[in-house]
C-alpha cells in the first residue's frame, strides 16, 4: 500500500477502514538464504537494502521482542556526518546522503529534518581540532562551516555568552545535520523490507548457533530451529551475549547511556547544539520536547537505566550553555545499552566462523549510521566484500594496529 | 550506587572512577613467545557478561585505592568489594 | 463572579483571601487552595486546549495526574510553562495564563484541527508531507512545530536559584496518606531515623479529600493529630511539598522539595532543593490514581474524575458544578454522590454501568443501574449527557470513575514489572523492586481504609525488625473498610464519536484501534505510534484503559498484553533544579595558580586551561593587541630573561626503594640508572602503544623522584600510576603523592636566567654550568631559608631553570623573581609566549600528543627502549602502527613568508586533488615566530622525516585558504640545543 497525502485524505473520508497492517506477522520458516538476528534499526535496514538493492529476498529477521525495541527506539535522534578520520567520515557521509533520500525511497515520513548541528568550542586547542575536522569533512564531500562568536551571538542569542565558565568562542556547523523521528525509521524499513518479501519475525529469540566444522548453518530460537546460508548478527546491546554463544569474545563493553526529554514547549531551539566543555547535546522534537543527553554513566551495565550523578551532570551542562531552560521540566529519562568498542568505532565484518557475520560496536553513535550500516552490511552479506566506505570497520583491526580512534582515548571503551 | 569500600565503608559511587574488567590486572608476560597475541587479548577482548562482573573502580575522591568490585551488571547489586592490590597479590603478580 | 462555586467547610483558610488572575481576569481564592480549586471556585471551567485538536479543556483531576489544566505561571523571566493547576498552590498575586492556543483561549484559531480530525488519526503524519521533498523543512515541519509544543519558555535566564542536599535515614516513607502516616507513627516510636515525604503541601493524602471517620473524628482531623505528634519527634523529618521523583540504585532516591513555589517571590531564597536521599529501607505509600471511562466526547470541561470532585467538595469546599452527574463502574463512585448530597449539591443522577448492584439510599437522586453514557454536549463547558436510551440529562459536571490504579511508578524505576491483579482489576507492584523498598496501602493494591492501616502497620514492624529496631504494635485507630467492588469496564463500546483515552495527546479509542489495525500491536508500538501516554502526565490516567482496549482488539487478556514501563521522574522536575548551583561561572570550580594575585595586579589576561585559570599574556599599556604582548614576551625572554608560572604541570612525588624500577615500567626510556641530582625527559605510552604523556622526572635521592606531567593529564597520569602500583606491580615498594598543588613552580628562562637566580638562591648552591649543568636538580633554599627545588630544564630552548617553592610562597616568589630580574628587564610571560617558544623549539604538546599518535609519529622513537618492558611496549609494535608511510612530526613554513599558517589545515601533495584519498596529514600547531619573523607550524605528514625541503599544499577549505608550504625540521630555533646547555 502506497502512502500519500491523497491516500490519507481518502481514508479520512471513509473512516480510515482501508489501512492495512504495515508489515506481516509471519511464522519463521525452516530455511532462509540469510537470517538477520536483531530487528532493530540496523537489522531492519540491512534487510531492506538486501532485498531492495541486492535482490536477496529470502531473508528472515529474528527479533526477540518487538521490532524497533532496541536503541532505535530510545536514542536522541541526531543525524550528522561530522567525523574526522578517513575510516569513519566517508561512511557517515554516505549515511547522511542515504538519509536525505530515505523517505521518498521507502515511502514513509520519518521526519528527517536537516535543521543543522552545531558543536560549540571553548578554547583555541578545541578550535584547532574542529578546524581539522571541518576540513576532513569537506575533503570527504560533506559540508562544514566554522562560525565565530559574533555569528553565534546573532543566531543563538539565548546561549550564555557573557557569564559562562568556559566562554563560547565559536562552533562547527554542519547544516545538513539534524534529527529524525527515530521509531519511524524502524517502521519505514520494516514496512519496506516486508513489502519485498522479507519475513520479520517478532518475539523470536535466538538461543544458540548451529555450528559445524567451523561453519554456521543456522540458529536455535524460542520458535524452533532456523537454517540459513548466512547468519548476520546485528544486536546492539546484546553483542557480547549473542556472540558468546558462538564462542567469541569481542572488543566491546556494554554501558548505559541515559537520555532525557522535557515537557513540550513552543519552538525554542533551531537545530542540534552540543556543548564543548561538558557533556550535553540537545535538540527540540517536532512535538516540542527538548531531547537531550550527555555522557554514559561509565560502568558496565545491561540494566537499561542509570543513576543520578549523570542526570545532574547533564542538567548542569545544559544550564551552563543555555540557562533559559531552567524552568523547563524534565519529563522522562531512560537508558539504553551501548556496545562501546575499544576505539569508539564500529564493526561490519565476517567472523572467523564460516557464514557468521557481525555488525556492532556502535557505541552511542549508531542511530545516525542506520542507513549506511544496513547498506554496507547488506553489501558484505551479498558480495562477501566490504563496502568501500566500511572497509576499515574490521574486527581484526586491533591485532593489526589499525585504530579508528576519533577521540584519541585508546582501549578504554567508557571514554569513547 | 553505593560501593562498600573495604577500608572506608559505604561510599557513593560518584567518588570513584571506573576502569573496566578486573582482568586488566592480568597483564601478560611480555617475554612469553605469544606475548603479542596475549597482549592483544588482554588489551582488547572482554567477556562483558550480563550478570556477575568483577571490575576495577578507583577511589579518586577518597583514599586512591583501586578496588575490585563484584557487581551484577543486570541489577547493579554489589556482591563484595576487595582491594585490588590484595587481588593482584593473590593472583601471584611477581613484582 | 466572586467565588460563585464556593461552599462552606473544607480545609481552606477563609481568613487569608488571596487575589490572583487568570488570563488577565482578577479572581479571589483562599490560603489552602490550589490554582485549580480557586479557578473552580470562581466558576472558571475552560482552562486550556488539548495538544493536537485544540479542544477546549477544563480541570480533570485534583492531583499530579492532571492531563488538561496546564497553565503558564508567573511572568517575565520567571514564566513557567506547563504548570499543572491542580498542584500549583495558590498565593496572593499569582498570575496564570492559558497556553497552546492561537488567538484567545475561548476562540483558538488552531481548533480548526478538530474539524480535520478524520484526516489526523494515529500516525497520519508518517504517511504524508513527503512531497515535494524540499517542502518538509521549509513548510510542513515549521507549521507542525509552531502548532505543537505546549507552553512558552521566556527565553531568558532562569532568575531563581536552586540548592542541592544529601539526606541519610534508616527509613524513608514516600507519601503521607493513611499508609504513610501509620508507617511514620509506628516507626517514629521505635527511634529509627525516619523521613516522611509528600508532594502535597498538606499531609494526609486522601484523608483530606474523603469524608472518612477515624477514631470518631473526621479523617482530616485525625491526620492533623498524627502530624502534630510526629512534629514533636526529633527522629522524624517531615517534608511536605517534596516529591520523591526517582528510585535509584542501592536505596538512593531523588527528591524535589519546593521551597518558594507557593510564594509570590523567592526573595533570594532557593526556589527548590534537590535532595539525594540515602535510605536503608523505604516504604512506598503513594496511594492510587483514579482512572476514567472513555465514551464519546468525554473530554469536555466539566467532566472530571469522581475522586477529584470529592477532593474539591470536601477539602477545598468548591463545587465543580451546580448539577452534578456521577458515572461509575464501581462502588467508590457511590460515595461521590453521597458526599455531594451531604454538602448540599444537587446530584442529577448516579449512573452505574453494572447491572444488579444496590447503591445505598441516596435520597432524591435518580439511580440508573446498567446505564451508559453515549455522548455529551457543550462546546466550552458540559451542558448535557446522552444515555444509551437516547435520553438527555442536562448537567454541568460529570464525575467519572473507572476504578483506581495503584501508584506503582517508583517500583518500576529499576525495571520492576507490575503484575495484574484480577481482584482489583489493576496492576500492582511486581518483579524486582528497588533495593530496600516495600510497598504498602493502596499503592500495593490494598483497598479499604481499615485494611490499609492494619497491613501497613504490620509491614512497618517487619521493616523495623529487619533494621533491628525495637518496635511494638501500636494501638491502631478504629475505622472501616469502604465498599470497593469494581467491574472491568473501560469504554462505552456503543460510542460512535471520538472517545478520549489520553486527554492531553488527544488519543482516542479509534486511534488505538487504528494502531492495532495497522500492525502496531505491542504496547510499546501502540504507545509510540499513537502517542498514548507520552504527554506531560505520562499516561497516569490513560495507560490502563489504552492497554485494555488494545487487549480487546487482540482478544488477549490485559496481563498477556503487558504494560509499558514507568521511568523517572514520577512527575516532571525543572532542569534548573537538577543543575543546582553549578551554572554560570560556578559551573565548575576554578583552580588558580599560586601567582594569580601577582598576575592580576600586573595586567594578565587569563585563559581557561581545564579548570585552571592561567595567565595568557601580560599586556602593557602601549600594546595594541595580544600579538604585541606575546611577541614582546618571547623576544625579551630570548634576549634576556622571562618568568612563567608553570605550577599547573602535574607533579607526582614518588618514593620507595623500588621507585626507580617502577618508573622504568612507566616510561619508555630507561630510568634505573638516572643519577641522584639529575633530571631526565620521559615519554609514557598507553598500554595500547599510543603516546600518552611526557614530562621530566628528577631524582632527588636514591629512593625519591619527582615526576612532572602535562597540565591536561596530571590527574590521569596519577591515576594510571596508582593502577600500575596497586594492580600490575603490587609488590614494589613505592608510594605516590600528588603534589601539583603543593609546590608553586616557575620557569626562569633566557640568557640571564642564571644571573637572576643567583640573586635568589641561598649559598652554598653553585649555579655555574660546571656544578649545576643542564638537567641537574637540587633541593635548596631561597631568600634566606625558604625551602625550594631547582631543576635545570628548558621548554623554551633557552638557558632555563624551573624553581619550585611551597605553594604558599608562590605569589611572593613571583614578586621576588621579578624584582631580582628588574636589572635584566625580566618579563613575566604567559601561555601564549610559552606556546610560541615551544613551537620554535619543535616540542610536542597537547595538539600533538592527542591520543592518536605514536612515539614514531612524534619523532620520539629514540626514547623507546628495546631492552626493557614498559607499559605499551608490546602493542606499540603492531604492524600497522609502524608502516613505512606513517605520519611524522615535522616543521612547516610558508613559501611566501607573509602567508599565515593555520592549525587544522590538511596537506596535499603538489599537483594532487584536494580529496580525502590524497590527504597527507594535518597542521597541529602554528605560531607567529617573532624570533624568525614569520609564521611557523608543526604538523604531521606521511614520511615527513624523508621529505624535508619538499613543497606541499596546506589546504583549509573550511576557511577557503590554500598556501604552499615547505616541509622543514621541527626545530626552528637552536636546533642543536647549544643555548639550553650554555
Amino acid at each position: 500500500m502506497r502512502y500519500s497525502g491523497f491516500k490519507v485524505f481518502l481514508e479520512g473520508l471513509t473512516g480510515n477502514r482501508g489501512w492495512k497492517t504495515a508489515w506481516r506477522d509471519p511464522k519463521p520458516r525452516s530455511d532462509y538464504d540469510i537470517i538477520i538476528i536483531g530487528g532493530g534499526g540496523h537489522g531492519l535496514s540491512t534487510a531492506y537494502y538486501l532485498s531492495k538493492v541486492y535482490g536477496v529476498r529470502n531473508v528472515g529477521v529474528l527479533e526477540k521482542a518487538w521490532l524497533g525495541s532496541g536503541n532505535i527506539g530510545r536514542n536522541t535522534t541526531i543525524i550528522r556526518s561530522n567525523y574526522m578520520l578517513p575510516g569513519n567520515e566517508p561512511f557517515y557521509e554516505f549515511s547522511l546522503k542515504l538519509w536525505e533520500g530515505l523517505e521518498q525511497d521507502f515511502n514513509y515520513n520519518a521526519m528527517i529534518s536537516q535543521r543543522s548541528i552545531l558543536n560549540l568550542f571553548h578554547s583555541d586547542q578545541q578550535r584547532d581540532a574542529f578546524v581539522r575536522r571541518a576540513n576532513s569533512m569537506i575533503l570527504a564531500g560533506a559540508d562544514a562551516e566554522l562560525a565565530d562568536e559574533a555569528q553565534l551571538r546573532r543566531e543563538l542569542p539565548f546561549l550564555d555568552f557573557d557569564n559562562s565558565r568556559f566562554p563560547i568562542k565559536g562552533g562547527l556547523y554542519q547544516r545538513r545535520g539534524g534529527t529524525v523521528r527515530h521509531d519511524a525509521v524502524a517502521w519505514g524499513y520494516a514496512r519496506g523490507a516486508d513489502s519485498h518479501g522479507v519475513d520479520i519475525i517478532q518475539n523470536c529469540e535466538v538461543t544458540g548457533f548451529h555450528i559445524e566444522n567451523g561453519a554456521c548453518k543456522g540458529v536455535h530460537t524460542t520458535r524452533g530451529d532456523v537454517n540459513a546460508k548466512k547468519i548476520a548478527v546485528c544486536v546492539a546491546g546484546s553483542s557480547s551475549r549473542v556472540m558468546a554463544m558462538a564462542g567469541m569474545r569481542l572488543p566491546i563493553e556494554s554501558h548505559v547511556l541515559q537520555a532525557f526529554v522535557s515537557e513540550g514547549l513552543k519552538p525554542v531551539l533551531p537545530g542540534v547544539i552540543t556543548f564543548g566543555a561538558g557533556h550535553f547535546y540537545v535538540s527540540q522534537s517536532d512535538k516540542g520536547g527538548l531531547v537531550f543527553g550527555g555522557d554514559i554513566d561509565g560502568y558496565n551495565s545491561y540494566a537499561q537505566r542509570g543513576n543520578l550523578p549523570v542526570v545532574e551532570d547533564v542538567a548542569e551542562s545544559g544550564m551552563a550553555i543555555m540557562p533559559m531552560i531552567g524552568r523547563a521540566r524534565l519529563l522522562r529519562s531512560w537508558g539504553g545499552i551501548m556496545d562501546m568498542s575499544m576505539d569508539g568505532s564500529p564493526f561490519i565484518d565476517k567472523t572467523h566462523i564460516g557464514g557468521l557475520y557481525f555488525n556492532g560496536g556502535w557505541c552511542y553513535g549508531g542511530f545516525k549510521a542506520t542507513p549506511a550500516s544496513g547498506y554496507c552490511y547488506a553489501h558484505l552479506l551479498a558480495t562477501d566484500e566490504p563496502h568501500p566506505v566500511a572497509k576499515e570497520m574490521l574486527l581484526n583491526r586491533f591485532e593489526r594496529g589499525h585504530l579508528i580512534d576519533e577521540k584519541g582515548q585508546g582501549n578504554q571503551p567508557n571514554l569513547h | 550506587m553505593i560501593i562498600k569500600h573495604p577500608l572506608l565503608g559505604p561510599r557513593d559511587a560518584a567518588e570513584f572512577v571506573y576502569l573496566g574488567d578486573a582482568s586488566m590486572i592480568d597483564r601478560p608476560n611480555p617475554n612469553a613467545p605469544d606475548a603479542k597475541e596475549q597482549f592483544y587479548e588482554y588489551g582488547y577482548l572482554r567477556d562483558n557478561p550480563a550478570g556477575e562482573h568483577k571490575e576495577l573502580w578507583y577511589h579518586e575522591q577518597g583514599d586512591r585505592s583501586w578496588l575490585v568490585v563484584t557487581r551484577n551488571t543486570i541489577t547493579h547489586e554489589v556482591k563484595y568489594v576487595q582491594l585490588a592490590r590484595d587481588v593482584a597479590r593473590a593472583k601471584g603478580r611477581d613484582r | 463572579m466572586s467565588q460563585s462555586h464556593r461552599i462552606s467547610g473544607g480545609l481552606i483558610d477563609r481568613t487569608k483571601p488571596m487575589h490572583f488572575s487568570f488570563n488577565g481576569k482578577g479572581m479571589e481564592g483562599y490560603a489552602g487552595d490550589t490554582l485549580a480549586s480557586a479557578l473552580l471556585a470562581n466558576g472558571q471551567k475552560l482552562v486550556g486546549r488539548s495538544f493536537k485538536y485544540h479542544r477546549p479543556r477544563g480541570i480533570f483531576s485534583a492531583g499530579p495526574e492532571e492531563p488538561n489544566a496546564l497553565v503558564q505561571l508567573r511572568t517575565g523571566a520567571a514564566q513557567e510553562p506547563n504548570t499543572r493547576a491542580t498542584v500549583a498552590e495558590l498565593f496572593d498575586g499569582l498570575i496564570a495564563t492559558s497556553q497552546n492556543h492561537r488567538g484567545s483561549l475561548e476562540f483558538d484559531l488552531l481548533s480548526i484541527a478538530d474539524l480535520a480530525a478524520p484526516f489526523l488519526g494515529a500516525g497520519f503524519y508518517y504517511k504524508t508531507f513527503m512531497w515535494p521533498k524540499a517542502f518538509w523543512e521549509k513548510l510542513y515541519e515549521p507549521m507542525i512545530r509552531a502548532a505543537a509544543g505546549l507552553g512558552n519558555l521566556s527565553m531568558k535566564e532562569d532568575p531563581d536559584t536552586y540548592d542541592k542536599g544529601f539526606l541519610h535515614c534508616d527509613f524513608l516513607i514516600i507519601g503521607a496518606g493513611p499508609s504513610g502516616l501509620i508507617a511514620a507513627l509506628t516507626s517514629a516510636r521505635s527511634g529509627a531515623q525516619v523521613i516522611l515525604a509528600d508532594e502535597d503541601f498538606r499531609f494526609g493524602g486522601r484523608l483530606n479529600s474523603e469524608s472518612f471517620v477515624i477514631d470518631g473524628s473526621a479523617s482530616s482531623d485525625w491526620a492533623a493529630q498524627v502530624v502534630a505528634e510526629l512534629t514533636t519527634l526529633p527522629n522524624v523529618r517531615l517534608m511536605t511539598r517534596t516529591t520523591i521523583y526517582g528510585a535509584y540504585d542501592h536505596g538512593v532516591f531523588g527528591a524535589l522539595e519546593r521551597m518558594t513555589d507557593h510564594l509570590k517571590s523567592s526573595a533570594g531564597k532557593p526556589r527548590q532543593i534537590l535532595w539525594r536521599i540515602y535510605s536503608k529501607r523505604s516504604l512506598l505509600c503513594a496511594g492510587a490514581t483514579e482512572r476514567p471511562i472513555a465514551f464519546s466526547n468525554n473530554d469536555r470541561p466539566g467532566i472530571m474524575l469522581a475522586g477529584a470532585v470529592r477532593s474539591y467538595v470536601n477539602r477545598f469546599s468548591v463545587v465543580p458544578g451546580k448539577n452534578v452527574t456521577v458515572f461509575t463502574n464501581n462502588d467508590d463512585g457511590w460515595r461521590t454522590a453521597s458526599d455531594l448530597i451531604a454538602q448540599g449539591v444537587n446530584v442529577r443522577a448516579l449512573i452505574d454501568v453494572r447491572e444488579g448492584v444496590n447503591p445505598p439510599d441516596l435520597t432524591g437522586v435518580e439511580v440508573i443501574i446498567g446505564g451508559l453514557i453515549l455522548d455529551t454536549a457543550g462546546r466550552k463547558a458540559l451542558s448535557s449527557i446522552t444515555l444509551k436510551n437516547g435520553r438527555k440529562i442536562s448537567t454541568d459536571c460529570l464525575a467519572v470513575t473507572g476504578g483506581w490504579n495503584p501508584t506503582v511508578h517508583l517500583t518500576c524505576h529499576q525495571r520492576g514489572k507490575p503484575v495484574w491483579n484480577e481482584d482489583i482489576l489493576a496492576f500492582v507492584p511486581g518483579g524486582t523492586l528497588p533495593a530496600g523498598m516495600r510497598v504498602a496501602g493502596a499503592a500495593n493494591g490494598v483497598l479499604g481504609l481499615s485494611s490499609i492501616i492494619k497491613s501497613t502497620a504490620e509491614t512497618t514492624i517487619e521493616i523495623l525488625q529487619d533494621l533491628s529496631f525495637k518496635s511494638k504494635a501500636a494501638v491502631l485507630p478504629v475505622t472501616e473498610d469502604e465498599a470497593q467492588s469494581c467491574t472491568a469496564f473501560w469504554h462505552v463500546k456503543e460510542s460512535k464519536k471520538r472517545a478520549w483515552v489520553d486527554l492531553q495527546n488527544d488519543v482516542t479509542v479509534k486511534d488505538i484501534k487504528l494502531s492495532y489495525q495497522e500492525g502496531f500491536r505491542s504496547v510499546e508500538h501502540l504507545k509510540r505510534y499513537s502517542t498514548l501516554g507520552m504527554a506531560t502526565d505520562q499516561g497516569k490516567t490513560s495507560n490502563i484503559a489504552g492497554l485494555a482496549i488494545l487487549a480487546e482488539c487482540s482478544a488477549k487478556t490485559i496481563p498477556e498484553t503487558g504494560t509499558t514501563i514507568f521511568r523517572p521522574p514520577y512527575t516532571p522536575v525543572p532542569i534548573g533544579a537538577l543543575a543546582g548551583r553549578a551554572r554560570g561561572k560556578d559551573f565548575k570550580p576554578y583552580r588558580l595558580t599560586p601567582s594569580h594575585l601577582w598576575a592580576e595586579a600586573n595586567g594578565a589576561t587569563f585563559v581557561e586551561t581545564g579548570n585552571w585559570m592561567r595567565a595568557q599574556w601580560f599586556a602593557r599599556a602601549e600594546e595594541k593587541g595580544w600579538r604585541d604582548s606575546v611577541d614582546r614576551e618571547v623576544t625579551m625572554t630570548r634576549a634576556s630573561v622571562g618568568i612563567c608560572d608553570v605550577t599547573t604541570l602535574g607533579k607526582i612525588d614518588i618514593q620507595g626503594k623500588d621507585a626507580a624500577e617502577f618508573l622504568n615500567y612507566i616510561y619508555t626510556n630507561a630510568f634505573l640508572k638516572l643519577s641522584v641530582g639529575k633530571v631526565r625527559y620521559g615519554l609514557m605510552l598507553r598500554e595500547d602503544g599510543i603516546a600518552y604523556d611526557d614530562g621530566t622526572t628528577a631524582r632527588l635521592g636514591e629512593n625519591h623522584f619527582v615526576m612532572t606531567t602535562t597540565t591536561a593529564n596530571a590527574v590521569l597520569v596519577f591515576r594510571k600510576l596508582e593502577f600500575a602500583r596497586q594492580c600490575l606491580w603490587p609488590n614494589l615498594d613505592v608510594h605516590l603523592i600528588s603534589t601539583t598543588d603543593g609546590w608553586a613552580q616557575f620557569a626562569v628562562a633566557g640568557p640571564n636566567a642564571r644571573n637572576l637566580l643567583s640573586k635568589v638562591v641561598d649559598a652554598p648552591l653553585d649555579l655555574s654550568n660546571e656544578s649545576f649543568p643542564f638537567m641537574a636538580c637540587a633541593e635548596l633554599s631561597v631568600c634566606g631559608g625558604t625551602p625550594a627545588r631547582l631543576f635545570r630544564i628548558s621548554f623554551s630552548g633557552e638557558l632555563a631553570y624551573e624553581i619550585a617553592v611551597p605553594a604558599r610562597y608562590g605569589n611572593s616568589m613571583m614578586d621576588v623573581l621579578m624584582k631580582a630580574g628588574a636589572e635584566f628587564d625580566a618579563v613575566p610571560y604567559g601561555t601564549e609566549a610559552l606556546g610560541v617558544m615551544r613551537i620554535e623549539k619543535g616540542h610536542a604538546a597537547g595538539n600533538e600528543l592527542n591520543g592518536q599518535t605514536t612515539a614514531l609519529n612524534l619523532g620520539l622513537g629514540g626514547f623507546v627502549s628495546s631492552k626493557k618492558d614498559f607499559i605499551g611496549k608490546t602493542l606499540s609494535q603492531r604492524a600497522e602502527l609502524n608502516l613505512p608511510d606513517a605520519i611524522r612530526l615535522v616543521g612547516f613554513k610558508a613559501v611566501n613568508p607573509s602567508d599565515a599558517l593555520l592549525a587544522g589545515s590538511h596537506f596535499i601533495t603538489k599537483g594532487e586533488q584536494t580529496t580525502m584519498e590524497n590527504d597527507q596529514g594535518w597542521m597541529s600547531s602554528v605560531a607567529y615566530s617573532p624570533t624568525l619573523g614569520h609564521s611557523i607550524g608543526l604538523g604531521f605528514i606521511k614520511r615527513g622525516h624523508e621529505r624535508l625541503g619538499e613543497m606541499v599544499q596546506m589546504v583549509n577549505p573550511a576557511y577557503g585558504i590554500e598556501v604552499e608550504v615547505e616541509i622543514v625540521s621541527p626545530h626552528f630555533y637552536d636546533p642543536d640545543g647549544v643555548l639550553q646547555r650554555g
